[in-house]
């Protein structure tokens, strides 16, 4: 047999409150040995509360090279911000 | 009278985590994968951690000039008061994974009385440790289910290293006068309450993992007390190096 | 097809000069995909071994302080190796691959550490000036093309702030010490001083890729450059050590507001490069030895981890 661990992708939530945001990637075999990795090697300064681990395989990206039909479009649709809409400085709490 | 007991009662506590340490320390940068040099020395920072809280505890008894650093490496030989099963060496992952999780659920077991023990500094080191060491449990437990019911090699490799090991087991619950004197004052726990625990969890988490303890074990006595395996004077060779080389230096 | 291929090309590089990073999944050229996959996994490398002089002094630490600061950053070490690796892996190279490649002696390394730590002293001597040189160009890193790299890079030189820091100490402490802790610190700087210097690589005019690596932001200086700034933050170091720096050319320049200093010895450099270095074979056969022996326990956990995967579906089924 000659098979390498799998890669997992890890987030970390810094602290309650906060989101998981992922951190980075290892090795390990089954996902009880991501987790115990995953605080060895990504949380040895205190940086989280809570961990969790995705096999990269189950990872499903949008392809780059549909960026532009993906992410242009919303470019222009500024009336989706609160910028777009004028409103007398004499307005409060809005 | 006291106080010297309660520093040899130190001694038995921190020696057993320093040479596990040590043990540990020497694996850093060889381990095959990345990630589990970083777990075991985890563990070994953790037990050096403690073995400080000990040492500068035992110092402040000793008096003197006497530092975490001297008690821990200016002692002879027969001096040290940890078991046969730390000293035990890296032979292969096998043993690292059988003699860490040996120690460790007599740890954590030792851990948790000492957190009802009369000793206020007993009981602020143990629940600073406790966190640490369950981990460790963790760990090794999962360890040790993994590579024994893995492949028949790392099965057969696992056998083997708690058959060479399980020997020095059953020294870690053998009283010394001076535990017997931690037991009897309420400072430490009575080990042989902790005993039929320990063999609880050992035997059903070595089932789980496919293992079985050897039938017939002669069990060996002796470092405790300071009669120390073969082992000892290499491993103390290289930890007081520096200070024997260079007596009364500051680092 | 040629124009579409050139135009990709240049669009590539327009992106890069516009200071966007490239991401795993974008196009990029071969080469650039090939260029980085060796020097992260070079950099990588350079981690991992680099545990080994280090890791030669941690059961001889002189006291549990010094001990438990030399374990944590031998340690950071392995994590760095771990780090740099996983942005390798997205440039769709395995880890095995990796170390197959470090292993049989193909990869190259920081030659750095075919230098033996033959003292205490050198757990100073390395910290405060291998790690000094290699902060030099991680800063620079995190500012490189490739996203991945950069994102190791950043949190890379976040760990990496106390390694010189630690050296440093050590050096301080020996040098307030006693004549033979003195004399330890000076022969461990007599040692280490040139191959440091060496770290930044051949000298500009000798250095092919430099043009193609500015142009992808895998560097920003030349290694002329960072040598310079090496050599001008650390003299004042050393004088602070009260210690002396083994070059007789060494001195302050007015005119040019830099230090001039001596010549490399670069045959020396390229003996080491080419594995004649006094510990190459030792490091290889240390790495070599913990991969051989961790393969039953590779297969060990996988075999677990597929009878554990079986069981569920059993379950569930």
């Amino acid at each position: 047999m000659n098979k390498e661990w799998p890669i997992w992708e890890i987030f970390i939530r810094s602290k309650n409150g906060l989101e998981h945001r992922h951190c980075g990637s290892l090795h390990a075999a089954d996902e009880e040995m991501a987790i115990q990795n995953a605080r060895d090697v990504y949380t040895r300064r205190q940086e989280g509360v809570s961990i969790w681990v995705v096999e990269s395989k189950h990872i499903t990206a949008s392809n780059p090279e549909k960026n532009g039909e993906m992410f242009e479009p919303a470019a222009d649709k500024v009336y989706r911000h609160p910028t777009f809409y004028e409103l007398p400085d004499e307005i409060k709490h809005m | 009278m006291l106080q010297e007991k309660l520093y040899d009662y130190l001694l038995h506590l921190g020696d057993n985590s320093m040479i596990l340490g040590q043990r540990l320390g020497e694996l850093c940068g060889h381990a095959a994968e990345l990630e589990t040099d970083i777990a075991l020395t985890n563990i070994s920072l953790d037990l050096f951690g403690q073995v400080r809280n000990y040492f500068q505890a035992a110092a402040q008894i000793k008096g003197g000039d006497a530092t975490e650093d001297s008690v821990a490496m200016l002692r002879y030989e027969h001096e040290y008061k940890n078991t046969y099963l730390v000293e035990q060496p890296n032979e292969d992952f096998a043993h690292v994974i059988v003699r860490q999780f040996f120690f460790d659920v007599y740890h954590q077991l030792v851990l948790n009385e000492l957190m009802k023990s009369k000793n206020e500094t007993l009981v602020a080191i143990a629940k600073k440790s406790i966190k640490e060491v369950d981990y460790h449990v963790d760990f090794s437990s999962t360890w040790v289910k993994r590579l024994g019911d893995g492949t028949e090699e790392s099965h057969a490799k696992m056998q083997t290293a708690v058959n060479i090991l399980w020997r020095y087991s059953m020294e870690l619950f053998k009283a010394t006068e001076i535990e017997s004197w931690a037991a009897d004052s309420g400072v430490g726990p009575d080990l042989d309450q902790l005993k039929p625990i320990y063999l609880e969890r050992v035997t059903s988490l070595l089932q789980e993992a496919t293992l079985s303890l050897p039938e017939e074990t002669v069990f060996q006595y002796g470092a405790k007390t300071g009669m120390h395996s073969e082992n000892m004077g290499f491993i103390l060779a290289e930890f007081q190096y520096m200070q024997r080389a260079y007596p009364n230096m500051k680092w | 097809m040629e124009n579409k291929t050139l135009s990709l090309e240049d669009q590539f590089q327009n992106r890069i000069d516009s200071g966007e990073n490239i991401e795993a999944k974008d196009w990029m050229p071969e080469k650039y995909r090939k260029t980085h996959i060796r020097q992260i996994s070079q950099h990588a490398h350079s981690e991992v071994v680099g545990m080994l002089p280090e890791g030669n002094w941690i059961s001889r630490a002189p006291s549990l302080r010094r001990k438990v600061a030399l374990l944590a950053k031998v340690q950071d070490e392995a994590g760095h190796g771990l780090y740099l690796y996983s942005a390798a892996e997205t440039l769709g190279i395995s880890r095995e691959e990796l170390n197959e490649q470090l292993n049989s002696g193909r990869a190259k390394y920081s030659s750095i550490f075919n230098y033996p730590t033959v003292s205490w002293a050198d757990m100073g001597a390395v910290g405060w000036l291998v790690d000094g040189a290699a902060i030099i160009n991680q800063v620079m890193l995190t500012k490189t093309s490739y996203g991945p790299y950069a994102r190791a890079m950043v949190r890379i030189c976040k760990e990496e702030s106390f390694h010189q820091r630690q050296g440093y100490e050590i050096m301080l402490s020996l040098c307030n010490g006693t004549e033979a802790q003195k004399a330890m610190s000076q022969d461990a700087l007599n040692r280490w001083w040139w191959p440091s210097m060496m770290m930044f690589g051949p000298r500009d005019e000798e250095s092919p890729n430099t043009e193609q690596s500015m142009k992808w932001k895998i560097k920003k200086k030349t290694n002329d450059e960072l040598r310079q700034q090496f050599v001008d933050q650390t003299v004042p170091q050393v004088e602070i050590l009260g210690l002396t720096v083994p070059d007789k050319d060494l001195k302050w320049n007015d005119e040019t507001g830099h230090y001039d200093f001596g010549t490399i010895d670069w045959d020396e450099f390229w003996d080491v490069v080419k594995g004649n270095g006094l510990m190459n074979e030792k490091r290889l056969k240390d790495r070599n030895e913990a991969w051989d022996e961790g393969k039953w326990v590779r297969d060990g956990a996988s075999a677990y981890a597929d009878k554990q995967a079986e069981k569920r579906a059993k379950k569930t089924a």
